[in-house]
């Protein structure tokens, strides 16, 4: 105890080079926690793309095409779902809910989707609904809600008029000109690709196909209206009375014959993309290791600049009784002291920070930071840090004790 | 270990030296003494010029280096037998020790740097009752008191050395070494010093082997010897 007084005194005595280097430590330790905590952020923005949701069904594809088409405006559609199977789905006893999504038109880029009201009322992403910053959802076949990130990038606002065009490349042949639409609503900032879509009601997409015959236009793309009954939908989120029928009901789509279907679950789904895609979070990782190295390195660095000019303590504790042991002990409990000390900083820092921060980053970026106890990576990293520093210390320790046993008790100054 | 008891009574010396070599590098010796004692309660001005082994005698009396042969006795106990933990323990609780300057640790205050070798020594402790009131006593003999709670930085360099007097022999350790304590002093500092410094070490029962190139203060000590007339390896041409 008497020693680790001494340590932490001769620290101070030294303290601007013990400032820097914990204030060096403590940035390494931040920038591992920090990407850490962000890391959990972003991979929690993105499992709460959707939420609420028990059921994504599109015409018999692949996992990740259903989900990107239908969730993040990528990718084409798998094909369509008949309005008919859609209908009988939608009667099903264990399904509470659902919306309805007929995709394939575009708007200088921007994706539209024809929908229903239920997606007002019933869509989740991270615990919320769709809400608007102005106007409300389109009720008539003319009216489009638009997404936070359209109405900045186009300049649109309440009222404007809105011509669509068929397919999703930025530049359309054809474009429905006979069918214009005006904007009911502008959607709050979602920070999902909500923000970059425009929102129709099914009515509207018909209608603005149908005009587009009428007027002699180009048609590709979705499947011709049927003669008999509304178009077809290309996709639709179920919402399950009890969640516990959600895999019995997704086993029943997929395996049903009359028309073959895909139905994913959004949280597995969202859980194996992100493997995929999550893999650039190591690289991450390693720079953040690497900085912490980095300052590992630069507190060997202090603390061997620091042993020449304190070979004169060294030489006179050694006089006054102290063995090399407790020569190594004081140095190894200084290392200890300052990567203890820098670690604490380092967590207070980005606790800190992302008070400080965390509304600034949800309105910038839309990763919501959490403030969450350390997890046990961050225990693990801290553990390693800890010890690495303290061992780190043993090496100008060493030094020191070499150097008391060469000076005697007359450090040639 | 030897007893206090028997070490002031005078029937044990405090340092006996036989035979003792030391060198840095092998072959080159610095240190060849045939025999040198010193009776307890001795005090003992030992001179030479620089290169003699001035600073080599003292570390090796104060088990800090070891000597290559030969055999040296402090109060009866035989250092070269020990291991050097126990050589670093045998220091800290019988040898109080004065540097030419510098002696002090610099982030620590008067007062701790003084109670420092109770704080690491059991021995050294066990010696005193109370540090703290040890502290300021020999503080008072040595016209400190008023500095006790000062940054050493604050001193000056007389100051700094009766500081480093009171460490050495708080807890009247058995032999007070000083290697040249006096030399950055002036000749009016120098001399109130000494007279602090025999005035606490007689008061303490100490042996004091006092080194020094300055033969003028020889006149105050039991004994006076010459490094280079003891040391063989010196008259040989030394280093």
């Amino acid at each position: 105890m008497f020693l680790l007084s001494l340590a932490w005194r001769s620290l101070r005595n030294r303290a601007v080079i013990s400032g820097l280097t914990l204030l060096s430590i403590a940035l390494s330790v931040a920038l591992l926690v920090g990407i850490e905590h962000i890391r959990r952020g972003v991979r929690e923005s993105f499992a709460g793309t959707i939420k609420g949701t028990d059921l994504i069904v599109g015409a018999r594809g692949g996992t990740t095409q259903v989900l990107l088409s239908t969730v993040f405006g990528m990718s084409t559609p798998t094909g369509s779902v008949s309005w008919a199977t859609y209908e009988r789905w939608r009667a099903h006893p264990a399904v509470r809910w659902t919306i309805p999504y007929a995709l394939g038109d575009a708007h200088k880029g921007q994706r539209v989707i024809g929908t229903t009201a239920e997606f007002f009322t019933r869509y989740r992403f991270r615990d919320r609904s769709v809400t608007f910053a102005e106007g409300g959802p389109p009720d008539t076949d003319r009216e489009v809600a638009i997404g936070a990130e359209v109405a900045e990038r186009l300049g649109y606002t309440l009222g404007s008029e809105v011509v669509l065009a068929h397919g999703v490349a930025a530049v359309s042949f054809a474009e429905h000109t006979a069918h214009p639409f005006i904007v009911s609503g502008i959607i709050d900032r979602t920070f999902t690709p909500i923000d970059r879509a425009l929102y129709v009601t099914l009515d509207g997409l018909t209608a603005m196909h149908e005009a587009e015959e009428g007027a002699g236009g180009l048609m590709m793309g979705p499947p011709t209206p049927q003669t008999e009954g509304p178009a077809p939908i290309t996709a639709f989120l179920v919402g399950t009375k009890n969640r516990f029928e959600t895999l019995q009901l997704q086993r029943e789509m997929n395996e049903d014959r009359s028309e073959p279907l895909t139905a994913i679950i959004p949280g597995v789904a969202l859980a194996q993309l992100w493997q995929t895609i999550g893999s650039a979070e190591v690289g991450l990782r390693v720079v953040a290791t690497l900085t912490l190295i980095v300052g590992l390195i630069g507190m060997c660095v202090a603390l061997f600049a620091s042993l020449e000019s304190r070979r004169r303590e060294i030489a006179i504790l050694r006089a006054v009784g102290a063995g090399p042991r407790t020569i190594v002990s004081l140095l190894v409990l200084e290392s200890g002291v300052l990567v203890t000390l820098g670690a604490i900083t380092g967590v207070v820092m980005v606790y800190g920070g992302i008070v400080l921060a965390r509304s600034a980053v949800e309105a910038r970026f839309g990763v919501a930071l959490t403030l969450h106890p350390l997890g046990s990576t961050e225990w693990i990293y801290l553990g390693v840090i800890v010890v690495a520093g303290t061992l780190v210390g043993l090496l100008p320790a060493w030094r020191a004790y070499r150097n008391s046993l060469a000076d005697g008790l007359s450090p040639s100054l | 270990m030897s007893d206090s008891a028997v070490s002031r009574a005078g029937s044990t010396p405090a340092v006996a030296i036989r035979d003792l070599r030391f060198a840095y590098v092998a072959g080159r010796e610095v240190i060849d003494i045939p025999t040198l004692e010193f009776a307890a309660g001795e005090t003992v001005f030992l001179h030479g010029p620089s290169g003699s082994g001035k600073t080599t005698l003292l570390s090796l009396i104060a088990g800090v280096v070891t000597p290559r042969a030969g055999h040296l006795t402090l109060l009866g106990t035989d250092l070269t037998t020990l291991s050097s933990g126990a050589r670093d323990r045998f220091r800290a609780a019988h040898l109080g020790y004065v540097f030419q300057m510098f002696n002090l640790i610099p982030y620590l205050s008067v007062r701790e740097n003084i109670t420092l070798p109770c704080r690491l020594s059991a021995s050294r402790r066990s010696r005193v009752t109370d540090p703290e009131a040890a502290a300021q006593a020999l503080a008072e003999r040595l016209e400190i008191a008023g500095l006790l709670d000062s940054r050493v930085t604050a001193l000056s360099v007389g100051q700094q050395q009766r500081v480093a007097v009171a460490r050495a022999l708080i807890g009247a350790p058995e032999l007070i070494v000083c290697d040249e304590p006096t030399s950055a002093l002036d000749a009016d500092r120098r001399d109130r010093f000494l007279e602090l410094l025999f005035a606490n070490v007689a008061e303490a029962g100490s042996t004091l082997l006092f080194v020094s190139h300055d033969l003028s203060l020889a006149g105050r000590f039991d004994r006076t010897l010459a490094l280079r007339e003891l040391n063989r390896a010196a008259t040989m041409g030394g280093i």
